[in-house]
């Protein structure tokens, strides 16, 4: 039992706008005082702090086949980004790409205690929920790519929505996955032939089948199976001078259906001069303003040394050319592929600058803290680490002044960022990091501090460098389990997955079994993880 | 005496396939404790199909028999296995990989 | 009772063939079909017999036995990990997890394998796909510096040479395959094209192709012993493929140049990629390579040769692995899971095995558990064990215990070792 006890509390999902309030805990959860025998309970004095319930990152790669191909071939990334173990606390090394438990440390001790990673090939699932089980303290889910999965590809030539949507909840069950991931639908597919899509209605080569019937079908099948997480969409054009018009254009497309565009910042440029586009920002902001049925989140892009992952293998191969760093590229049987490049981006870059202010501007733009979300489509953009700074340049219209002043001339050359003089207050922090992506997800008992929510709570010391407050939370709770002390770990009790299992006909094994003799070269039976029990796995409910 | 040739080591299905009964077993020595040469390098040194050669490198010095495989001229092949442990040095310049091939050894009839 | 079980995986080699048939006779294994010669016996030669760990040749019980292993890694100073590529990612994780506590340097099979290919990845980058693409996909095949025939006898018909697929319905006359060697093999049989490099000259081969790819014309009559106008040749084909995938083995990471060759490759593979798809698969050899990779990178950041000696993971190629740290006497001494470095590596690296205290987890009677001070025979993943296992294209694979035999697994004994370090 805990109470944590005079802190202001941010509860948004509540109501709590700083509101003087206690907090009580038992058994991992937050319950209602009269629950609590005081005198038995351990009191934390919140007083003058600052209470949040824990982070809740909707898109960050922490793990997987693609990450940790990351971690493998860049070595220069992790000398000087060490952590000595201590007692029972691993060691582990990383700046973009950081080793397992590490990534589970740095989370906790910036406040963060759910995390989603964003891309899972289902046939390397298994890697996934292997790495997940090393990743302490933090609660994490999976999301699938299905945007090329030749399967569903085939059921929407075939005219059979039913057998899709039956195969979207054979694939999350088989994959322990949580949410539909679409990255570059058909582009991915089209790229095993050396070319892309460019245009929602291009044809995917060997299918027949166009990016908008992809993103159709994944949309309808996602909300007739009641997923907690609307289909979580990397759109077609990434990084392109399209790109906003695109993702314009592919919004109106989804007739109102749900839909979650990820690292948005990514999408939404226009055509510049040369090489260096402009941000298109306020016209995407405008858009999802005007769709009641979408979230985002921003992807912004942090200056300095990143590690660009993605599942958009066509993408990858033009940053390899355009950049001459080294990269990955993995080409996934049946399913997807994806590609790694390292980058460094840097201020005086004007193709970086902008689109270091395209993702400012989508947070200052966007009406409803509700709809937009933190995140560096970490490790893309920038580190997950870097949170709390950019925290400070959406809190501090003054402080993201100075840094547009140094940014490249060319890229602050008729920016909006000048003129948008909001600033977040620490109540739509809460929402973006918090209560809005724990919404999202679905998750009923994350991101706020209602009686029975999970007891993951933040408490910080309000100060005016609002990178340090948040960097450094005075305490965090993780199940009611002190995880982190000033900034610094000290509890690393396991987290749980969590996963769907929507319902299927199970008619639809039959026709996957036959698909797999022709497009697998591993058997049925040894690609479902479906009979086994993760370690601290929970499942919730759809519908 | 003898000449210098160019030693490379590697599997074999009959070394893989001795594994399993033991790397004491008859099978596993009879396919790893045996050198493969080219025909006409044999002519020349005068080794006979089986009969023994002497193998030496920086790293050591083996007595083999010798047959003929399908090499090419200066080439000699010794599969992976104690022998072959011998002949390869341990220096690894700073890879972690020793040459496992292309090993210059001294080969001469005995 | 004789039951059959299907899907079974074989982890002798890093094709890890999951549709194996094996017949169980009550708790003995009375057939393996679909398996090829080499990795049958890995099944069907199985002794499963329930045998006591040993401590310098004396039977014990399993917790003498754990405390004289404790006794040693408390002792030493520079303590040796090795191995692990033949065990399953639970008992890796715990190998890791040991080495991250007492201090010790941990290294696997890799760095006798493909660690130089790891160190091109690091350089260069690598283009790679899943071993279905290759199936489904690849019109042109190029095997440089491996034998299939000899180490994946399976891998030619289920991906890469007469194995079927969608856009290769013809297979074997779907596809122009290339073998690149020292020597003739049972692989070079095989190929339509087969051509001996001289030894020691992958690295200009390779430089030559990467320049008549990108259109110039080069003066050398031949190079490496190949004819110009066939490395034009196989040059022009590589652009004109619909999509290429090359397989690289020993002949590049073990020869003159190990990691420059690799790299060499690697860029000449990311280049082709302007004219057709392109893709290079290493062909790792021990069935759990892969995965031993995986897991270290995922705990430490690095694939191999990791010292956790300062209390956080150091990285050196050359510094910290195996060969070099038993070669230059530094381990004191050494833990080896499911490996036999006494039966592989150069013997002056090995002798040093043999002047320290060696513990040993193997579930076969290995070279190396016979210098052992402490031998634990464990159970085999994939036999009496279950667990997962990464093919060569780390797609993970799960590993059922198809028998029990009472034995421990590598898992169980790393955890009761982890606990008395404490």
């Amino acid at each position: 039992m805990l109470g944590v006890v005079g802190g202001r509390v941010y509860d948004p999902r509540n109501g709590s706008d700083g509101e003087i309030r206690d907090i009580w805990m038992k058994d991992g959860r937050v319950v209602s005082p009269e629950e609590v025998d005081r005198d038995r309970a351990e009191i934390v004095d919140a007083g003058d702090l600052v209470v949040m319930p824990g982070g809740v990152d909707i898109h960050s790669h922490i793990v997987g086949a693609k990450v940790n191909a990351g971690r493998k071939f860049r070595p220069e990334d992790h000398r000087g980004s060490e952590r000595v173990r201590t007692g029972d606390f691993r060691s582990g090394s990383g700046h973009t790409v950081p080793s397992t438990h590490l990534t589970g440390y740095l989370y906790a001790e910036m406040g963060y205690t759910t995390v989603m990673e964003a891309a899972t090939a289902p046939l390397v699932a298994r890697h996934t929920h292997e790495e997940l089980a090393d990743v302490p303290i933090i609660d994490k889910g999976a999301f699938i790519t299905m945007g090329n999965n030749h399967f569903l590809m085939s059921c929407i030539r075939d005219g059979r929505p039913d057998l899709a949507r039956d195969y979207v909840a054979w694939l999350l069950k088989v994959s322990k996955g949580y949410a539909v991931k679409i990255v570059n639908p058909g582009g991915v597919e089209n790229w095993k032939w050396g070319r892309n899509v460019g245009a929602l209605d291009d044809e995917v080569i060997g299918f027949g089948v166009t990016p908008r019937q992809i993103l159709d079908t994944l949309a309808r099948v996602s909300d007739e199976l009641g997923l907690p997480h609307a289909p979580h969409i990397h759109g077609i054009n990434l990084g392109r001078s399209n790109s906003a018009r695109t993702s314009i254009e592919t919004m109106a497309g989804l007739d109102g259906l749900r839909a979650h565009f990820c690292h948005l910042q990514f999408l939404s440029y226009g055509k510049g001069k040369g090489s260096v586009h402009t941000s298109e920002a306020a016209a995407v902001a405008e858009a999802v303003n005007a769709h009641p049925n979408l979230t985002v989140d921003v992807g912004q892009l942090v200056f300095g040394s990143a590690t660009t992952m993605t599942s958009d293998g066509p993408l990858q191969h033009n940053l390899h050319r355009t950049t001459g760093a080294k990269w990955i590229n993995d080409d996934v049987e049946g399913e997807t592929g994806g590609g790694i490049v390292p980058v460094f981006y840097k201020r005086t870059n004007p193709i970086n600058a902008v689109m270091w202010l395209t993702g400012m501007e989508l947070f200052l733009l966007i009406d409803d803290p509700w709809k937009v979300f933190l995140t560096t489509d970490h490790p893309n953009a920038g580190c997950f680490t870097s949170y709390p700074h950019v925290i400070k340049l959406l809190m501090d219209a003054d402080y993201r002044a100075e840094v547009f002043a140094g940014i490249h001339a060319r890229a602050r050359e008729g920016s909006v960022l000048r003129d948008l003089k909001r600033e977040y207050s620490l109540y739509e922090i809460a929402v973006i990091t918090r209560a809005g992506p724990a919404r999202a997800l679905g998750l009923d008992r994350k991101g706020h501090l209602g009686v029975g929510a999970d007891a993951d709570i933040a408490i910080y010391q309000d100060m005016d460098d609002k990178a340090e407050m948040f960097a450094r939370p005075r305490y965090v709770y993780k199940g009611g389990t002190l995880v982190a002390r000033d900034g610094v770990v000290v509890a690393d009790p396991p987290g749980r997955t969590f996963s769907v299992a929507p319902p299927y006909d199970p008619e639809v094994e039959k026709h996957v079994r036959k698909h797999f003799e022709t497009t697998y070269t591993v058997s049925f039976e040894n690609y479902a993880m479906s009979s086994q029990q993760l370690p601290h796995e929970e499942v919730i409910a759809c519908g | 005496m003898g000449e210098s040739l160019t030693l490379i080591t590697g599997r074999t299905r009959e070394q893989g396939i001795g594994m399993h009964k033991g790397k004491t077993s008859p099978d596993y020595r009879r396919a790893t404790e045996r050198a493969e040469m080219n025909a006409d390098d044999m002519a020349r040194l005068k080794i006979e199909e089986g009969g023994t050669v002497r193998l030496r490198t920086a790293g050591g010095e083996v007595e083999l028999p010798a047959e003929k495989g399908t090499l090419p001229p200066g080439l000699v092949f010794v599969p992976l296995g104690a022998p072959a442990n011998l002949l390869v040095e341990a220096e690894t310049l700073g890879t972690g990989m020793p040459s496992f091939k292309g090993v210059d050894v001294t080969v001469e009839p005995v | 009772m004789s039951t059959t079980v299907e899907h079974v995986a074989c982890t002798f080699c890093g094709c890890v063939c999951d549709d194996i048939v094996v017949e169980l006779e009550g708790s003995r294994i009375a057939g393996v079909r679909r398996a090829c010669s080499v990795g049958r016996g890995m099944i069907d030669e199985y002794d499963a017999k329930l045998r006591r760990p040993l401590v310098r040749g004396r039977e014990v019980d399993w917790e003498e036995a754990v405390e004289a292993a404790v006794t040693i890694l408390d002792r030493a100073d520079s303590p040796l990990i090795y191995g692990l590529s033949s065990s399953a990612v639970e008992a890796q994780r715990k190998a890791v997890e040991l080495a991250d506590r007492i201090g010790a340097i941990v290294d696997t099979t890799s760095s006798v394998c493909h660690g130089p290919t790891g160190l091109a990845m690091q350089a260069v980058g690598e283009v790679t796909c899943t071993l279905g693409e290759v199936r489904d996909r690849a019109d042109l095949v190029v095997f440089w510096g491996c034998n299939p025939s000899a180490s994946h006898p399976r891998h030619f018909g289920r991906f890469s040479l007469t194995a079927k697929g969608t856009h290769t319905p013809n297979g074997r006359e779907d596809r122009t395959v290339y073998v690149v060697d020292v020597r003739p093999t049972g692989s070079s049989k095989q190929a339509d094209h087969f051509l001996q490099v001289d030894v020691g000259t992958d690295f200009e081969v390779l430089t030559a192709l990467r320049s008549l790819v990108k259109g110039n014309r080069l003066r050398s009559e031949s190079i490496g012993g190949i004819p110009m106008p066939r490395l034009s040749d196989l040059a022009e084909r590589m652009k004109a493929c619909r999509y290429g995938v090359v397989f690289m083995g020993m002949g590049l990471t073990m020869s003159r140049g190990r990691h420059q060759n690799v790299g060499e490759l690697f860029t000449l593979v990311a280049e082709l990629n302007e004219h057709a798809r392109f893709a290079v698969i290493p062909m790792r050899g021990h069935g759990n390579v892969a995965g031993a990779d995986q897991v270290l990178t995922w705990s430490s950041g690095y694939p191999f040769a990791v010292s956790f000696a300062r209390g956080y993971p150091q990285y050196g190629p050359g510094e910290f692995t195996a060969v070099d740290v038993l070669a230059r006497g530094e381990a004191d001494a050494a833990l080896v899971v499911a490996s036999d470095p006494v039966a592989h590596f150069p013997r002056r690296a090995a002798e040093h095995l043999e002047r320290i205290p060696t513990i040993v987890l193997d579930p076969a009677r290995s070279l190396t558990a016979g210098i052992a001070q402490v031998v634990f025979p464990t159970a085999s993943y994939g036999i009496d064990a279950s667990g997962t296992a990464y093919r060569m294209d780390n797609v993970p694979i799960p590993l059922r215990a198809l028998l029990v035999s009472g034995r421990p697994t590598d898992e169980e004994i790393l955890d009761r070792i982890i606990e008395a370090v404490k």
